[in-house]
């Protein structure tokens, strides 16, 4: 398991070092979410499969989702067809498909290893999360709430159409 | 079965990712790539928080990630809704378009 932490921080600094010096919004992107998935990895041999789940599921879905949006949004022009093309060539796709591969590598290695159905001993459950969620962190949890519809509010009325 | 990975290495590695985040908030210009740079540093944060939890034994790390999500969240909707409106308005995704405040 200590292999698969090294490993999977290795993949992580790689890819958030090649997010910061693309040009290419796309690819940045493409490498930011195997950044994600490396350090869900990372949560997954701590024993926090939880929030390994929710980095995936939150981080590399929806907030990367949002991005890949506006990136999408914004390139509207006469640029974009030409771009297209550049997109789909098969040679962007080989970086983040190697690294993908070794962290595939990795939960199969995992899981064929015998430790999938890890009983006790340092491994969070969910369970335990929700009751200290709704417990003594109850407050903690009211003020995200407000700062979700705060987060809301404020992205309708960025959002709005300006009056002439 | 679990990591037994010493807890330096982990907080080391959540300091690196948030180096990394740092430099690309700094060194880059375009308001999209300064916000991935955003979201890198607020995923090491999480890291760091779960390396300690887990170090500990304790949940109180993964509740404060869950928290640091929600925050993520919230930011990024409001960011990538101000980015919009900053290419309506100057037509360029270069921060030093919008340097000058009006008043």
């Amino acid at each position: 398991m200590n292999l698969l932490f090294y490993l999977s921080a290795v993949v992580a600094l790689i890819t958030t070092l090649l997010v910061i010096t693309r040009t290419n919004a796309v690819h940045a992107l493409l490498y930011l979410i195997v950044s994600l998935l490396a350090v869900a990895l990372i949560f997954f041999s701590l024993g926090a499969p939880f929030v390994a789940a929710l980095e995936v599921i939150i981080y590399a879905g929806a907030i990367m989702v949002l991005f890949i949006f506006v990136i999408m949004m914004l390139n509207l022009g006469g640029r974009a067809a030409k771009q297209e093309c550049l997109w789909l060539r098969p040679g962007i796709w080989k970086g983040p498909a190697l690294l993908c591969g070794i962290m595939a590598a990795e939960l199969i290695y995992f899981f064929l290893s015998g430790h999938a159905r890890i009983s006790a001993g340092g491994v969070v459950q969910p369970k335990e999360i929700g009751i200290a969620l709704f417990g003594p962190y109850a407050l903690g949890v009211e003020l995200a709430s407000m700062l979700l519809l705060s987060g809301l509010v404020g992205a309708y009325h960025l959002g709005r159409p300006e009056k002439q | 079965m679990i990591a037994t990975v010493p807890l330096e290495h982990g907080l080391i590695l959540a300091a690196a990712l948030f180096a990394l985040g740092l430099t690309g908030v700094l060194v880059r210009r375009n308001i999209v790539f300064m916000l991935m740079s955003v979201e890198i540093m607020l995923n090491s944060v999480g890291l760091a928080f779960i390396v300690a939890g887990a170090r500990w034994g304790q949940v109180d790390g993964q509740v404060m990630f869950v928290f640091i999500l929600t925050m993520a969240a919230a930011e990024v909707s409001v960011g990538l809704a101000l980015v919009i409106l900053l290419y309506h308005r100057f037509k360029t995704l270069d921060a030093d378009a919008a340097s000058i405040m009006k008043g």
